[in-house]
């Protein structure tokens, strides 16, 4: 056998963590605590498509060209989402939170990671559904600006309408999604009614710090991205920015199983990872 | 000595994977992921009857879970799988892949990497190309490489598609993989 047959990938492991210092010292975006199974797909790719021979290589270009970081910056931050995501979570929200909340006279939301948006419309129809929107304050943020951008606007491709539909109806939406949107142009844009209520804003949960104490979290398919000690991290973030009895919603591949923090939130759903925070 | 298995199946995978997992023994030595094409369905309920018929630990993987070796993890659906190289379970809600999350690609990729030569990768039944990258990259880092015989499979072109660019160490009729599987497991 050729002794050196894995070379490559062992020199692949070393520069990994080299690239992502390098970003780390030029650029502030902070991918060191990234899953590495995660990262090491993405950028074998991206070198793939670049024709690039080696990380190292690569680590060249991204040190000296702006333009080829903000495509790795796409390619790091996975933007995948949509409209009620997961209905079930959705149906478990009405039954378990919004009960809760209604007796808050005004209610502070935060969805991190809040990619294109969908699923903060998502809340904030379930939330004009229960006249409980009126009373909220939404801040949804994301480390991606372009992804902010669209979100701001509200407007969506009508191709994945088919399945925000059933999502809704799955969700146990009270009346129609047609409700909330005009289409135009092949694009469907959401009411304004909604996007009032909600703040877009630039927030990096690996290097920025709490910014408003909040009555609800909502990151969902985030923390997947991360390794262990950088979901402590950010679930220590959390728990400082929720106000006392605060809910967390995780995604439904996620948990606070084997987290620090564990111990510091009560289980409201465990298949739909909805958490309370704990009075001590 | 091999570490894991890979398997990647879709169209026809519920009844490839029934004349296969019942096979392995309660102490298989080797752990086993399985991505099942689905589309958006649980499940659940092909897990639970599965497990009525084998021997072997059968489950869902979960994020972060540590690999142990006797275990059989299904990917989640509309979750990708990878492995980690301190031996755990990642997710990823990446984009879909040859319109499939779960994508036999990327855990055959991801087991690639890890455990290199120490890898079976299994392709069987399948109505679409996903899985081929992924079995040509097992065999670039020497790992065994088994793809279901398109004459026999339920659906032909998952195991065409990854006979076209690579040439499987293993081509066999669906009932003699599990021999097959049992058999490399004991080398060493
Ligand atoms: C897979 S999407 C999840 C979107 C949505 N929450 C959902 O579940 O449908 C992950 C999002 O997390 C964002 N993200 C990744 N790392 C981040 C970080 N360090 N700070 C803030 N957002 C981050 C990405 O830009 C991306 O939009």
């Amino acid at each position: 056998m050729d002794p050196n047959q894995f070379e490559d990938l062992e020199n692949i492991d070393i520069e990994i963590p080299l690239f992502l210092e390098a970003i780390f010292q030029k650029y502030g975006y902070d991918f060191r605590d990234y899953s590495k199974a995660h990262i090491k797909r993405r950028l074998m790719h991206r070198m793939a498509i670049g024709k690039f021979n080696s990380i190292s290589l690569m680590q060249d270009k991204v040190l000296r060209d702006k333009s080829f970081f903000i495509s790795l910056l796409e390619d790091l931050s996975i933007n995948v989402t949509e409209m009620f995501r997961d209905p079930e979570f959705y149906s478990s929200f009405r039954e378990q939170v919004v009960p809760n909340l209604r007796t808050y006279p005004f209610i502070k939301i935060w969805h991190a990671g809040c990619a294109t948006g969908e699923e903060v419309y998502s809340l904030a129809i379930l939330l004009k559904e229960e006249n409980l929107l009126d009373r909220c304050q939404i801040y949804a943020t994301d480390f991606n600006r372009r992804v902010l951008d669209i979100a701001k606007l509200g407007i969506y491709p009508t191709q994945d309408l088919e399945k925000f539909n059933r999502n809704y109806i799955e969700s146990g939406g009270k009346g129609r999604l047609s409700d909330y949107y005009t289409l135009k142009y092949g694009s469907l844009k959401l009411d304004q009614s909604l996007s009032k209520k909600i703040v877009f804003a630039d927030h990096n949960l690996v290097t920025d710090t709490v910014f408003a104490e909040v009555n609800l979290i909502l990151c969902r398919n985030v923390l997947i991205y991360f390794n262990k000690d950088l979901q402590n991290k950010v679930i220590n973030l959390f728990y400082q920015s929720l106000s006392s009895s605060g809910f967390l919603c995780l995604g439904t591949k996620e948990s606070l199983r084997f987290t620090q923090l564990e111990s510091n939130f009560a289980n409201i759903d465990s298949s739909q990872k909805i958490y309370k925070k704990r009075i001590n | 000595m091999f570490r894991a298995v890979v398997i990647g199946t879709s169209y026809g995978g519920l009844d490839a994977l029934k004349a296969i997992i019942p096979h392995l023994s309660k102490d298989f030595p080797l752990a086993v992921f399985v991505v099942l094409h689905i589309g958006d369905n649980k499940n659940d309920s092909f897990i639970r009857h599965l497990k009525k018929q084998s021997k072997v630990k059968i489950k869902e993987a979960e994020e972060k879970e540590e690999i142990k070796p006797g275990t059989v993890y299904f990917a989640p659906p509309n979750y990708h799988i990878l492995i980690e190289n301190d031996s755990t379970i990642a997710l990823s809600a990446d984009p879909k892949i040859h319109h499939s999350r779960p994508s036999i690609d990327v855990l055959f990729e991801s087991a690639a990497w890890h455990f290199k030569n120490q890898l079976i990768g299994i392709l069987l039944t399948g109505l679409n190309k996903d899985g081929a990258l992924g079995i040509k990259e097992i065999q670039k880092y020497a790992g065994i490489t088994i793809v279901e015989d398109p004459e026999t499979a339920i659906a032909t072109i998952m195991p065409a598609s990854a006979i076209e660019i690579m040439k499987p160490d293993y081509i066999l009729p669906l009932d003699q993989i599990s021999k097959k599987i049992i058999e490399l497991s004991e080398l060493y």
